[in-house]
């Protein structure tokens, strides 16, 4: 067993013994190796100061991605390598990066500029970005309160790209030297409150579910983008973490005629490509859950095996009929989402049991799939609702509808009773208007900092009529794929 | 106008290379010196309660807990009130709002003082709560008598006017959230002497808060700040309480002690913008002049004074924003609540009364079925026209030129048909544009804030040390001081570099706040270059044999009849000659007075214009919105830095947006806060910039002798945002034909937005 964290700082190795798993990369970094340039903003994976750049070997090429050090713990950064904001400047000279910033004047006070240099960074790494739109995307995971965003952009359009990847080489060289031979394991006291947390990286599935035969009770870590708030704001001590970020095979995503299953450990990332392909909604919704510093950590499985009601996937899976399949030691079972959500908080899972996969049936002929989620502000906000609907037309009738909000209720829900009034009708005014009625029986959702009940019944009939009107043809979308449309 | 190689350039903030380098230090990235401990602060549960018994001992035989720190334990005095008392560092008998800091923690670690913290046992007795603006009135409770402010006879002109009007509407607070969260670290020194690193806009008043608490002179405090992540009016008075419990906890132990509260904690413990509710009552004629006004301002100060009467005054001062009134009747109540005290914050209460006069104008042109921006022109300030209800005479107005400029570029008639021609023929989208102005007041209400001081030492190789009050927020202030001093010696601006604030250096400072750092620190560091230059001047007049007028210094290098020398040679020169090369400097606004029994007087030295045309569209199915497009002219007289200009209009901008659209404040019926993070607290984000923003400079001077001739930028742009919240207030009239006029209150989310549409088809149906 090895107690030892391994890891690479801005190319240099790093061996850490004797870590609390759950202290977080961020406060290694300002607190222990005392480089303070990666900030504190909000330890929620909420305001990006903390960004840095991770690189993790996939398939034999280093992947960098940019993250949010404040929720990710610690071991999790074994095998790969990390770059901080003082690993860009060479012999004194500022890197192309950096020196776009400045000359775009894109700080003000500064304390959120080394997180937007690592976005930039990330993006830099991977070819660099001009197109506008996606840069907003890369950025949503930044705020800024100082420069209104304009001069940061400028520096993403003037800052260019890496055109030759060969630098990686050596990286990939030196962190396929960590790869590890069994599986990381560590075992920490707390000098003061004396409580001892444990920490395994199972490399398989088959590793992990032996695992969690011998830790039932333990919590499961995926991107970390929920359970690192256990810590970092409810500052709770988590006794036994099981990881599956080493378990290369529930990464996986597979595909046959009829479905497309998504390993527990994909993240959304890794997953948004084919599913905006499939469902362009779905792709939208995506695009605007979390940010791309969450997206490239945070996985669909942890967003449904959490049982959130404001998760964002889960509507959109149940509306597009996906399964759930869960495993306990060699066991699996095979379920409909919709019946993994019990109530708030309660979820269909077995101590020692997790979530495999969910498996996705592919559109069929006369499907139509629409989502929309609305929230306070466009990007980076969790949902005051989310509303999904699935509709089947043979000619004229619906002959199948599927609608599931989020937001709406204590777990992600159907709307049986606007469902029902849905089914055989052809969808003209009328049916509208009935189907509105019953939606109000559906759903008695409750005032939050997010929204009055009052608002969510009244956004949710919006979304019905506008499922509606985009049926007849119309659309009307402010943002995403083609801007502003009413037409 | 002299060109000069550093003034009214585009140069980089001072800081820019090691901003994006992670090498600028903030208070937390100082290196911890040996023993440092962690502070952390015990929070009230309750908003108004008793505190019948409170049980620390269990706090105190926690691990890692070093000391426990209670009123009990303060020397001086337990309050850090700026300039009333109320605020005490730890409460006593009773606490006022949820998150009053009850007592500290000094402990070896950050998570030892938290987890220390929860042991305690406190017991309460509730008493009423008055939360809201509604509850406080209805409660009576406030800070002081109403206030009133008038011209003329209102209630005359209210009665005789050719038309008349009333509305109301509710504005929200608004949360900082500067990036770096308030923070302080204490150093102990030898015979009472504590030297505190903290993030703060007034480190004077932080040095003497202290010093009291500590009941020591103020001689034995020193406080330093370097930079801030962040200001905003947020570290304005409210970094006060982390830094005394810092200062407390390093006397009482005799070590090193720091303080920083996480994101939570300070967006609990610290006060916001005020939120408001204003009701008008105009009377105008038949092109949507107004003959007289009536204004209530009723303000949430919550539970003490800290600067609401400053800025609750500075609403009424903004109330009529570029337009004159006619006859005016502006009163204003600030209500005292049980909740976190509110504060300054960018504008100063000055955006809350412009919203109000604003709405009226909307409000007016959809009565009167008139373009918004021509009875915005009717009503603005001219000749014969020119008093505001302050009683100050509107000497420099450029708003009508300014206005009429920004229509022309922004192309505002063709779009405003455009924006009807798309509402003609778009059933569930709907769009709205306004053109709005600012017209905002320079200077420190309070006039003897109009003081700055600064600290200039030219070292005998010519390398100059730049120290004066002003604090570093991320504004540029201290760039833009570099270049005047630059300037004035004629040096690059390599040659200066500029050091931190310190108590130490330029004593009785006031706070970096109200636009006027570079108006006024610029002015006091000119003074003492100039002192420093004179006495050069006056050597080498001596040695040269001829008159100081012909000596002149530009880059680098200094000149006479005859001679040609570096400045590096005049500085070593003035040493040989046993000459000083160390002078402070000093500066206060000349012209400005006011009575404040009254609210007469003329409390600003100049004023800074602006204009802004947002163009928006709202979704009537779920009240979502966009901001399409935004132009922007906006008055910093002659720029000193049109780059540092334009990102404090850009950002100021996005800010203002963001207060009138997605951030909103929500406190649950016990008083808590329910929205203390990111991710319930929504701050524009990149993608909400309008993606057609054009921002230009007018090209002006300021008629008034500021520091070459400049305007103050800081406040003023975060005002053109209300454009944005006008443009949405047509859009929503849009959605049901503008057949009757929206109440839309601020913010502007899409919340408020839907209501505020089936509001509007409800009662046009009814009509």
């Amino acid at each position: 067993m090895s107690g030892t964290i391994r890891f690479l700082l801005n190319g240099g190795l790093r061996e850490v013994a004797g870590a609390d798993p759950t202290r977080t990369l961020l406060e290694w970094l300002r607190e222990d190796a005392r480089r303070t340039g990666t900030k504190e903003g909000c330890a929620e994976g909420d305001c990006g100061a903390c960004t840095v750049v991770v690189g993790e070997l996939i398939d034999g090429a280093v992947r960098w991605r940019a993250v949010n050090a404040c929720i990710l713990f610690l071991p999790v950064l074994d095998g790969r390598a990390i770059i901080t904001v003082e690993g860009l400047s060479k012999d004194g000279e500022l890197h192309p990066v950096q020196r776009a910033m400045v000359e775009a004047h894109g700080s003000q006070c500064g304390f959120c500029t080394p997180g937007f240099v690592m976005t930039l960074m990330a993006m830099w790494l991977n070819g660099g970005e001009q197109d506008a739109a996606k840069i907003n995307d890369a950025l949503a995971g930044n705020l800024c309160r100082c420069t209104g965003y304009g001069p940061i952009i400028a520096a993403a359009q003037a800052m260019g790209g890496r055109a030759d990847a060969s630098a990686d080489a050596k990286i990939a060289e030196q962190l396929e030297a960590l790869r590890r031979e069994a599986m990381l394991e560590l075992d920490f006291t707390d000098r003061f409150s004396g409580a001892r947390r444990r920490y395994l990286a199972p490399r398989s599935a088959d590793e992990l579910a032996q695992a969690l035969m011998a830790h039932p009770d333990a919590t499961v870590l995926a991107g970390g983008t929920d359970v690192g708030l256990w810590v970092t704001k409810q500052h709770r001590s988590l006794d036994v973490v099981v990881s599956l970020n080493e378990a290369a095979d529930l990464r996986a995503m597979r595909e046959t005629d009829d479905a497309i299953e998504i390993g527990a450990g994909a993240r959304y990332s890794d997953a948004y490509g084919r599913l905006t392909q499939l469902w362009p909604d779905f792709g939208e919704v995506l695009r605007r859950l979390g940010s791309t510093l969450i997206r490239n950590s945070g996985t669909i499985g942890g967003n449904i095996a959490n049982g959130s009601p404001i998760g964002d996937s889960p509507p959109l899976l149940i509306a597009l009929g996906a399964k759930l399949t869960l495993r306990r030691g060699g066991t699996t079972r095979q379920m409909p989402l919709e019946d993994y959500f019990i109530a708030y908080g309660k979820q269909d899972r077995q101590p020692g049991e997790f979530v495999l996969s969910v498996s996705i049936p592919k559109p069929k002929p006369g499907a139509v799939f629409k989502a929309w989620k609305i929230s306070k502000r466009f990007d980076q906000d969790i949902s005051a609702l989310c509303g999904a609907f699935q509709l089947t037309m043979d000619g004229e009738r619906i002959a199948s509808a599927r609608i599931a909000f989020g937001g709406m209720a204590a777990t992600p829900k159907r709307a049986g009773a606007c469902e029902a009034a849905l089914i055989g009708q052809v969808f003209d005014e009328a049916t509208l208007e009935s189907a509105l009625a019953a939606l109000d029986g559906d759903f008695a959702p409750i005032s939050d900092m997010r929204a009055s009940a009052g608002y969510r019944a009244a956004a949710a009939r919006g979304l019905l009529r506008k499922l509606w009107a985009e049926t007849q043809g119309q659309a009307i979308r402010l943002v995403g794929t083609g801007g502003l449309v009413d037409a | 106008m002299r060109d000069t190689a550093v003034v009214h350039k585009s140069l980089a903030h001072d800081s820019a290379e090691r901003h994006v380098a992670g090498s600028a230090l903030y208070v937390d990235d100082l290196p911890e010196p040996p023993g440092l401990l962690h502070v952390h602060i015990g929070m009230s549960a309750r908003a108004h309660a008793r505190i019948l018994r409170m049980d620390l001992s269990a706090v105190r035989a926690a691990p890692g807990v070093v000391c426990v720190l209670t009123a009990a334990d303060i020397p001086g005095v337990n309050d850090v009130g700026p300039v009333f008392k109320g605020d005490p560092v730890f409460a006593e008998a009773e606490v006022i709002y949820v998150g009053q800091s009850l007592f500290a923690i000094a402990a070896e670690t950050r998570e030892a003082g938290r987890a220390a913290a929860a042991l305690a046992v406190v017991e309460y007795e509730d008493l009423p709560a008055a939360l809201t603006i509604a509850q406080a009135r209805a409660a009576g409770l406030t800070l002081e008598p109403a206030q009133v402010m008038t011209l003329g006879d209102a209630k005359a002109a209210l009665e005789a006017a050719p038309h008349r009007l009333q509305g109301k509407l509710a504005i929200g607070g608004q949360e900082h959230f500067y990036l770096e969260s308030q923070a302080a670290l204490a150093l102990p020194g030898e015979a009472e002497e504590i030297r505190i690193v903290s993030s703060t806009q007034h480190p004077s008043e932080l040095q003497h808060l202290v010093a009291h608490m500590l009941h020591v002179p103020s001689h034995s405090v020193v406080v330093e700040v370097r930079r801030m992540g962040g200001g905003f009016g947020g570290k304005e008075t409210q970094g006060a309480l982390f830094a005394a419990v810092a200062a407390l906890a390093a006397v009482k132990t005799g070590r090193p002690a720091k303080s920083r509260p996480d994101r939570d904690a300070d967006m609990i413990m610290t006060g916001k913008r005020h939120d408001f509710e204003i009701s008008w009552d105009a009377g105008f004629d038949e092109t949507g002049r107004l003959h007289g006004v009536a204004f209530d301002l009723a303000s949430r100060c919550g539970c003490s004074n800290d600067l609401s009467r400053a800025i609750n005054d500075r609403a009424m001062f903004h109330a009529d924003n570029c337009y004159f009134l006619g006859a005016a009747e502006i009163v204003s109540h600030r209500f005292r609540t049980h909740t976190v005290s509110n504060t300054a914050f960018r504008g100063f209460g000055g955006p809350q009364g412009m919203v109000g006069i604003e709405r009226v104008m909307d409000a007016i042109a959809a009565h009167l079925d008139l373009d918004p921006l021509a009875v915005r022109k009717a009503n603005l300030y001219g000749p014969g026209r020119d008093t505001t209800p302050y009683h100050q005479m509107v000497t420099d107005n450029v708003a009508p030129q300014l206005i009429g400029e920004l229509e022309r570029r922004c192309d505002y008639a063709a779009r405003r048909a455009a924006v009807a021609e798309f509402n003609a023929t778009n059933r569930w989208l709907k769009k709205g544009i306004a053109l709005t102005p600012v017209k905002f007041g320079i200077s420190f209400t309070t006039s003897h804030l109009n003081q700055a001081g600064a600290l200039v030492h030219v070292y005998a190789d010519g390398s100059i040390l730049l120290n004066h009050g002003g604090t570093e927020m991320g504004q540029g202030l201290f760039v833009k001081v570099a270049q005047v001093a630059a300037d004035a010696f004629g040096v690059p601006l390599e040659a200066v570099k500029i050091s931190a604030t310190a108590t130490d250096k330029v004593p009785n400072t006031s706070a970096t706040a109200a636009s006027s750092g570079s108006d006024l620190n610029g002015m006091a560091a000119l003074a003492a270059c100039e002192t420093i230059r004179g006495r050069m001047v006056e050597l080498l007049a001596g040695l040269w044999s001829c008159i100081p007028h012909d000596i002149h210094f530009a880059d680098g290098r200094v000149w006479g009849p005859g001679h040609d020398v570096t400045f590096g040679e005049v500085a070593r020169l003035c040493h040989l000659n046993r000459i000083s090369l160390s002078s402070t400097g000093y500066y206060a606004t000349p012209k400005i007075h006011y009575d404040r029994a009254t609210h007469t007087g003329r409390p600003f030295y100049y004023f800074a214009y602006g204009a802004a045309c947002s163009e928006v569209v709202i979704d009537t199915l779920t009240g979502e919105n966009r901001v399409l497009r935004v132009d922007i002219l906006h008055d910093v007289g002659r720029s000193l830095n049109p780059a540092i200009d334009h990102g404090q209009i850009e950002g100021g901008f996005i800010q203002g947006m963001g207060w009138l659209t997605t951030e909103e404040l929500v406190f649950d019926d016990k008083g808590n806060l329910r929205t203390h993070a990111p991710s319930t607290y929504k701050i524009p984000c990149a993608s909400d910039r309008p993606p057609i923003f054009n921002l230009d400079l007018w090209d002006g001077e300021n008629t008034e002798a500021t520091i070459h001739r400049s305007k103050a930028v800081g406040e003023p742009p975060l005002m053109l945002a209300i454009s944005v919240f006008s443009a949405l207030t047509q859009a929503v009239a849009a959605a049901a034909d503008h057949k009757v006029f929206p109440d839309l209150d601020a913010p502007a989310t899409p919340e408020h937005i839907l209501l505020a549409v089936e509001d509007v088809r409800r009662r046009a149906a009814a009509t």
